[in-house]
């Protein structure tokens, strides 16, 4: 057993981990759908770049668009199978971008094509981290921002420490603790990758306690040519957060506004290590990933490996459901993103598929007015005040919230709403109040010029 | 299954549990022995007028929210709170008509006048409680005798003064254990004031009762312990460092804690979430100022008791302890915070 490490960010919260239901099923192998639909816009960035033409014959692995600068990450055919069309489809925010029908072939083998592998040994940090855009891969933990960018180390700044995020704290999801359990060489193989890109001299990889068996796991395998220590941290909300990562396991603190790499830290979540470590040797773009499908409302629950583009309620449909579900989430329960339709694709940013039924959603929360118990204030683990933020939120007051109570360090965690007793949205007038600000100060910059 | 249309929320999906209406009913939960054991003590007096302040703050919750066109919010229990903490502060021969006003005052001064639960400044039943005070000096500082032995089958007349009358004081009126002190310099011994032998404000009887109802709440984490520890403990400092220099002009620091309105204040009073500051330091900060203040009217003001201004003060006083002690915000420097 490793030990739990006592030292840990301030404040945060203890939501149910439901875990237990999926953390001890092996990832499955997903079927194909009948149809595969693949947006354009499954990364932070540009929209890729549609390289093919509707009744165009494609193979599983071929490059469907590129590209498109480089905040932008290229899209790889997740099946052998025929475009059926080219048009708009819808997403998760609701809004309607380009996309990909793609139908694959009943019969094939479904074989993955071979690109220009790429040897850790020997190749150079540039081509590593344009052999990892190439893989199309962003973050899969659910930022989904494109890795190659975030690894880039900028040529004034120094990357000491190289830390792997298997905390994986949102409540159900286990997508990151089988890929721990199951894919030990792949993660040490993409660290080998890592380590190259990003100069860093040692890894920490950071795991929930609740984890234990994925840590000791990792630790009875660990190559030893690598500078890897395994770092067990106490189970708190939001601790997969870059930022309280850091804290927790290094005890530095990212200055307002920056990013890891100003306290010398690459943070890369494990199971992007991990495709990346599968993927570039042999030269292959991301097809799948590992989704936990689970809530009360699942019937056969588990930890499937789901090809990018497989329609949402095909995969519901497959794994079946106990009672008509109520509300599905995309990723975990606290910040996750509710689905309003159930003909989006699963994406390469989804960790996860929560169902409840009409039982289990409690849609009767009464709003009260703030009592001021300082409840939000102990959750709130980058110590705002969202009592206050709230308060100001409905005067439109965005000056003071943004000036005299940092408003803009709030990166949505939800802890503030989970703990709050009078039901007050806190962390959606915050999404509302940050994105009227940033319009506004764009809007004010264009005035400028 | 799947043809049903699917609701849509915001995340975070899901909540803690905790509701404010649960907050509040377990502050009653944490109230009712101690009104009882006021009932118990002081008869059928306190009985009636802790029910009437209870109907009145209702009443009036009730109705001003019906006139001004909202949803009743006597759901949320705050008003019955308030209604029980004004009765707990009155003497139990206070009269009827003079609780009922004060209820009114309560809720329509100390909280509809403001916007309702959660944006007064002020406690409301302290608010009540001052207007009372003013307006009917005598009244309010007129007790009777604990545990009088026909508590149950007699009634003070003044209690049932008929509305705009000056009550008739009884000759039965005990004087409360501060007063005796401070005019009197008469001690009364600490195991009498714990288990509430001694004359006063209904809930002024029994600390061991209110301390009970305290630790229930904040063994629930419902009540920031900070306060109640803060204000007793600033007290007991305060006033055992001036027995220490002179114990016959002034009273022990067990005395002070034990005595008067401090117990039901410090536990039940300062303690309100919405009248007291937000971070835990700010709430130390709050709670030692409301301690000095107590134990400067006490020993130097006019007045035997001096926990109600003391508690108004402190409340007072927060909005600006939030503005000054704001915690670090994470990845700022401290010089960024505004200290």
């Amino acid at each position: 057993m490793l030990k739990i490490s006592t030292h840990t960010f301030k404040h945060g919260i203890h939501p149910p981990e439901h875990k237990n239901d999926t953390n001890g099923l092996p990832i499955r192998q997903f079927p194909f759908a009948p149809v595969i639909i693949l947006p354009v816009v499954q990364h932070i960035g540009a929209p890729s770049k549609i390289i093919i033409r509707e009744g165009q014959e494609v193979e599983r692995g071929q490059l469907l668009a590129k590209a498109d600068g480089y905040v932008s990450v290229p899209l790889h055919s997740p099946v052998s199978g025929t475009v059926r069309k080219i048009q708009n489809v819808p997403t998760i925010s609701g809004k309607m971008v380009p996309g990909i029908y793609l139908e694959p072939y009943p019969a094939s083998g479904q074989e993955v094509m071979e690109g220009v592998p790429i040897d850790a040994d020997t190749a150079t940090k540039e081509e590593i981290l344009q052999a990892i855009q190439n893989a199309g891969i962003v973050g899969l933990g659910g930022a989904a921002f494109p890795t190659h960018v975030k690894l880039k180390v900028p040529d004034d700044k120094r990357c000491e420490v190289l830390l792997i995020n298997g905390i994986e704290c949102e409540p159900y999801l286990t997508t990151d603790h089988r890929v721990m359990l199951e894919q030990a060489d792949d993660i040490f193989m993409g660290i080998r990758y890592l380590l190259k890109a990003t100069g860093a001299k040692r890894v920490i990889i950071g795991i929930e306690a609740n984890k234990q068996d994925a840590a000791n796991h990792l630790v009875k395998s660990i190559p030893g040519d690598l500078p890897i220590a395994i770092r067990v941290v106490p189970v708190k909300y939001p601790q997969g957060s870059e930022k309280m990562l850091i804290t927790s396991v290094l005890d530095r603190e990212v200055p307002s506004g920056g990013l890891p790499i100003d306290v010398n830290v690459v943070v890369v979540n494990v199971a992007t290590t991990a495709e990346i470590g599968r993927l570039l040797p042999h030269g292959r773009g991301i097809q799948e990933r590992v989704v936990t499908i689970t809530g009360p409302a699942i019937k056969k629950k588990g930890n499937y490996l789901i090809p990018i583009g497989t329609p949402l309620r095909y995969v519901l449909q497959h794994v079946g459901m106990n009672e008509p579900i109520s509300e599905v989430y995309m990723g975990g329960p606290m910040m996750g993103v509710a689905v309003s339709n159930l003909d989006i694709s699963i994406v390469k940013g989804t960790s996860g598929i929560l169902a409840f039924g009409n039982k289990e959603v409690i849609r009767t929360h009464k709003i009260y007015p703030c009592i001021k118990c300082g409840a939000c204030v102990e959750a709130c683990p980058i110590s705002l005040n969202p009592s206050r933020l709230g308060i100001l939120a409905r005067f439109d007051a965005f000056d003071e919230m943004v000036n005299q109570y940092n408003l803009m360090d709030c990166f949505e965690c939800g802890s503030c709403s989970y703990v709050c007793p009078s039901n007050i949205p806190l962390v959606q007038y915050f999404r509302l109040s940050k994105s009227l600000v940033r319009k506004r100060n764009a809007q004010t910059q264009t005035d400028a010029k | 299954m799947l043809s049903k249309t699917l609701n849509i929320s915001t995340s975070p999906h899901i909540r803690s549990g905790t509701s404010t209406s649960v907050i509040m009913k377990n502050v009653v939960f944490a109230l009712i022995p101690i009104a009882a054991y006021a009932v118990y003590a002081f008869g059928l007096g306190a009985l009636f007028v802790l029910a009437t302040a209870v109907i009145s703050c209702v009443a009036t919750e009730h109705v001003l929210c019906k006139l001004s066109g909202k949803e009743s919010t006597i759901s949320d229990w705050s008003a019955v709170i308030t209604g029980l903490l004004l009765g707990l502060t009155l003497p139990p021969i206070f009269p009827l008509w003079m609780t009922f006003l004060g209820g009114i005052v309560a809720i329509a001064l100390g909280k509809f006048a403001f916007g309702g639960l959660g944006y007064n400044v002020f406690n409301p039943a302290l608010v009540g409680r001052a207007v009372l005070q003013a307006a009917f000096p005598v009244a309010i500082t007129t007790w009777s005798e604990v545990f009088s032995d026909h508590r149950f089958s007699a009634i003070s007349s003044s209690v049932l003064t008929l509305p705009f009358y000056e009550p008739v004081v009884d000759g039965n009126s005990g004087a409360t254990p501060l007063s005796a002190f401070k005019f009197d310099q008469v001690s009364v011994s600490i195991s009498d004031l714990a288990f509430g032998l001694t004359s006063g404000s209904t809930g002024e009887t029994s600390a061991i009762v209110i301390i009970i109802g305290g630790i229930y709440l904040i063994v629930r984490k419902m009540m920031n312990w900070r306060i109640p520890i803060s204000i007793l403990g600033s007290v007991y400092a305060l006033s055992g460092i001036l027995y220490l220099i002179d114990n016959q002009l002034y009273p022990s620091p067990n005395f002070m804690l034990f005595s008067g309105g401090l117990m039901l204040g410090a536990f039940f009073m300062a303690s309100d979430m919405v009248g007291s500051p937000i971070t835990s330091c700010g709430v130390i900060i709050y709670g030692v100022f409301i301690g000095v203040v107590v134990v400067v009217i006490r020993i130097w003001g006019g007045l035997p008791e001096g926990v109600m201004y003391a508690i108004l003060l402190g409340n007072a006083l927060s909005p600006q302890i939030d503005k000054l002690i704001k915690p670090r915000v994470y990845g700022t420097s401290k010089s960024n915070s505004k200290l």
